[in-house]
């Protein structure tokens, strides 16, 4: 089944690190800002080239291989930065997902084929159906331009579902989300991963991490600090030291 | 070195030089605002033009230039006031069609002033060449020359010892840190502009005795104006500068060894090619997006 | 929201005030300004393709523009070529080129990428100036007439209606374009190249896509100038045309395959209409380009659009 590991050297922002993600439980990446958890991600999804290590999906090696072809294998994610296609409408943004499963032959599309326009309609109502499923059913018809920031962030979560992944990274989901929202997220997270999809996240906020991983890897300055499920993390004096010292006050 | 060879080398850095100037406005402005100046060359061309229309009021010539230079700048300060200000925020392209169309504006303007004619202008010290190493030299060639190494000079000082200048520079740098330290933007906008119609003038005024000038002269110029301002790295001015050196020399040592038909062609082959090797120019900063 | 509905009730439309125009032109020169609206309306819908859609921009088209007319000259004209035959030339010949110029090209981002298309089509017409054996130079040369099977295409009234044949395919195909998963990957890439990506957007092969296909489609309009001029100069690829093209695409309106249409028709009869003005009419023109630009960003027709509160043409 689908396994991850990789082992980067030289990026600076990311320091020999060696992961392994098994399929089913749900990971957290978490980590001081600067540790190089975004940039992970960057390098994971190919939009980065590592200097050093090799990054394998599956057992094959993926290393260097451009996003789009990483999608095309089964991997998708969201962005800390949303990253919306605010020129298009919410139903819109969600069919782009679903873009590797479209006929996207030219000659076809130029003459309106008809398995064009029967692909187009099937995306349209499946696009429907992820946006209800995400919590946005209200949003139907409504244009990207002129949804709030709560409803973005989970408008890039439909969308990255769209395309049926095996491995959806979310990189910053609950950032900017007051806790109703969040909680929202969480039962979002656990609905998506036991539809079979293994989810990697990448989160600050200790609630949703604690909360709904199964295995959590703490990273430091671009290395790996610890790992292990939330009881172990947070009692590693480690950890507690480099990172969770403040906000294991708070709770 | 052959006569020949210096020839077209003093004749290269001459065009050169003013391609640095107009490169050098493009820079400023791109820097102040990110908006590409298309009326840039509009200004050169009304440097020159206006010079001549005043000399012929019988105006001495400095004061046909002062006056020459002053009008122009009247006219980059309104663009930016008339044109670019109620535009913020517009996508590149629309401020781009505003540009085009200012230029269009200038040039339809100073067709209705002076006339489509091509017009010439006396040279700043007489037309006898000097002859150094068996290449003739204009006088004039040296005024270009000696005009813009003034202006670099008077620039960098004003960038680096002035408080105004240090202003433009942070801004340019990070616009929002320098109006949160109390930095004018708008001010800082309006002054590229007037800086950059200056400089614009200045290279019209200079390089008009040598050719001639008329309404249309400042779309090539400002093309390739572009192109230096690009080759050097879109926003560095003193690239810039070296940009309009490049392609000036390159274009005069074409047109004088391979082809002179092909002159014109030079400039844009040479930013084709260093754009297909080194997407942000020369000099340029390379920026990376963050996701 | 039907899918079928808004691209086929547009392309109806048109197609009908296509067909009833002629009731309304009175002489030649009132067909003469709408088949010119027409050709240049052809060139418009491919650059709105890339640049309204796919939110790239090209200050060089016009040089696509030019060879597509100078193949149909040179080719008719010097060797015989039967026109269609010489047509399709041209668009192969500019398809091959832009696809080779388009990798890196397509990898230069904002002014950059405006500097590489300008510097592109100055070349192009630089060359086409200095061939004079070849072209004529700047006086350039004369085109022989349309001539399909025998059947030679000459009159206004014909002329009107091959180009507005060609505009309705035209508009249709780019229509269809835009509403199918191809175009919906063309309009991600203008809203963001990192997310088409992770979504399995090839974005290089989308950029090079349209460039190519806009490229094509002015190659045409410009084949279809040259026969109907009859006459072709270097002025046909120059900077000056360019940014016309440019400047009605995003009067028109970007992402709007009307618009393009809308914007060739208002900046071919604008100059047209400034006449009245004489000598001050490149003042006004330019003065009417930046009020257009400042009031009305997004162009006319979406503008137009929102205002009577209608969705997207």
């Amino acid at each position: 089944m689908s396994s991850l590991s990789r082992s980067f050297g030289g990026l600076n922002a990311v320091d020999n690190l060696d992961l392994v993600i098994e399929p089913g439980p749900i990971h957290s990446i978490i980590g001081p800002n600067g540790a190089g958890k975004t940039t992970l991600f960057n390098l994971i999804s190919g939009l980065y080239r590592p200097t050093g290590g090799n990054v394998f999906f599956e057992n094959k090696d993926v290393t260097g291989q451009p996003a789009w072809k990483l999608a095309g294998l089964g991997l998708s994610r969201t962005f800390q930065n949303l990253q919306i296609f605010f020129n298009m409408s919410a139903v819109e943004n969600v069919m782009v997902g679903m873009h590797l499963k479209c006929d996207t032959r030219f000659i076809p599309s130029l003459l309106r084929s008809r398995s064009v326009v029967r692909d187009d309609r099937k995306n349209r109502e499946r696009a429907g159906e992820l946006l209800e499923f995400v919590g946005l059913g209200g949003y139907l018809g409504a244009e990207a331009s002129a949804m709030p920031y709560g409803a973005l962030k989970r408008l890039e979560i439909a969308r990255a579902l769209a395309a049926g992944p095996k491995v959806m990274l979310l990189d910053e989901p609950a950032a900017g989300l007051n806790p109703a929202e969040t909680a929202a997220i969480d039962d979002l997270i656990r609905e998506i991963a036991a539809a079979g999809v293994t989810v990697v996240l990448v989160e600050h906020d200790m609630r949703l991490v604690m909360g709904v991983s199964d295995h959590i890897f703490v990273l430091e300055r671009g290395r790996l600090l610890a790992e292990g499920n939330g009881h172990e993390i947070r009692h590693n004096p480690d950890v507690v030291a480099a990172y969770l010292g403040e906000s294991a006050r708070d709770r | 070195m052959s006569a020949e060879f210096l020839q077209f080398l003093i004749s290269g850095v001459t065009v050169g030089a003013t391609y640095g100037l107009v490169g050098l406005g493009f820079a400023l402005i791109y820097n102040a605002s990110h908006v590409i100046n298309f009326a840039q060359g509009e200004f050169v061309m009304l440097g020159g033009m206006a010079t001549v229309f005043l000399l012929g009021f019988g105006l001495p010539l400095p004061l046909a230039i002062a006056l020459a230079v002053a009008m122009t700048v009247l006219a980059g300060l309104a663009l930016e006031r008339f044109a670019i200000e109620p535009a913020k925020g517009a996508s590149t392209v629309t401020l781009i069609i505003i540009t085009i169309g200012a230029s269009i504006f200038l040039r339809g303007g100073a067709q209705v002033a002076w006339g489509r004619n091509f017009h010439s202008m006396p040279a700043f010290s007489g037309n006898d060449p000097i002859v150094v190493g068996g290449a003739a030299i204009l006088p004039q060639s040296l005024w270009v020359m000696g005009g813009t190494a003034l202006v670099v000079v008077a620039l960098r000082w004003f960038f680096n010892r002035t408080r105004t200048g240090k202003a433009m520079v942070a801004s340019a740098h990070n616009p929002l840190a320098a109006q949160l330290a109390g930095i004018n933007g708008r001010f800082i906008l309006l002054l590229s502009f007037g800086l950059s119609a200056m400089l614009g003038s200045i290279a019209g005024i200079l390089i008009a005795p040598i050719s001639l000038t008329y309404p249309g002269v400042g779309i090539m110029l400002g093309l390739k104006g572009f192109c230096a301002a690009i080759l050097g790295g879109l926003g560095n001015p003193m690239g810039a500068v070296l940009g309009g050196l490049i392609l000036g020399i390159s274009e005069a040592m074409t047109a004088g060894y391979i082809s002179s038909a092909y002159k014109d062609a030079v400039a844009f082959v040479i930013i084709l090619a260093v754009l297909f090797f080194l997407p942000s120019g020369l000099f340029g900063t390379r920026g990376t997006e963050r996701v | 929201m039907n899918l079928g509905t808004p691209q086929t009730g547009g392309v109806l439309a048109f197609a009908i005030v296509i067909a009833v125009l002629p009731l309304f032109l009175p002489n030649a020169f009132f067909y003469d300004v709408v088949i010119l609206i027409g050709i240049n309306a052809i060139a418009c819908v491919g650059l709105n393709l890339l640049i309204g859609y796919a939110g790239q921009i090209s200050l060089g088209h016009a040089g696509f523009f030019g060879i597509g007319a100078y193949v149909s000259a040179v080719l008719t004209d010097a060797h015989g070529w039967p026109p269609l035959a010489a047509l399709l030339a041209g668009m192969l010949f500019v398809g091959l080129l832009s696809f080779v110029l388009a990798r890196p090209i397509m990898r230069l981002k904002g002014h950059y990428l405006a500097m590489g298309t300008l510097g592109m089509g100055v070349i192009i017409s630089i060359v086409l100036t200095q061939e004079v054996e070849l072209t004529g130079g700047p006086d350039g040369m004369p085109v022989a007439a349309l001539s399909v099977f025998g059947w030679q295409a000459s009159g206004e009234k014909v002329w009107y209606w091959i180009v507005a044949a060609v505009l309705l395919a035209t508009v249709w195909l780019a229509l269809n374009l835009i509403a199918s998963p191809v175009g919906r990957a063309l309009r991600a890439v203008h809203g963001s190249e990192v997310a088409a990506q992770t979504l399995g957007v090839d974005v290089v092969r989308y950029k090079v896509l349209v460039f190519v296909t806009s490229a094509v489609l002015a190659s045409l309009a410009g084949s279809l100038f040259a026969h109907y001029a009859g006459f072709v100069t270097p002025d046909e690829a120059d900077f000056i045309h360019s940014i016309q093209l440019v400047t009605m695409v995003v009067l028109g309106g970007m992402a709007s395959v009307f618009g393009a249409v809308a914007g060739a028709a208002i900046l071919t009869v604008l100059p047209q209409m400034l006449t009245v003005f004489h000598d001050y009419e490149q003042l006004v023109f330019g003065a009417v380009l930046i009020g257009t630009m400042i009031f009305m960003r997004r162009g006319l027709v979406p503008t137009i659009g929102a205002l009577l509160g209608k969705g997207r043409l």
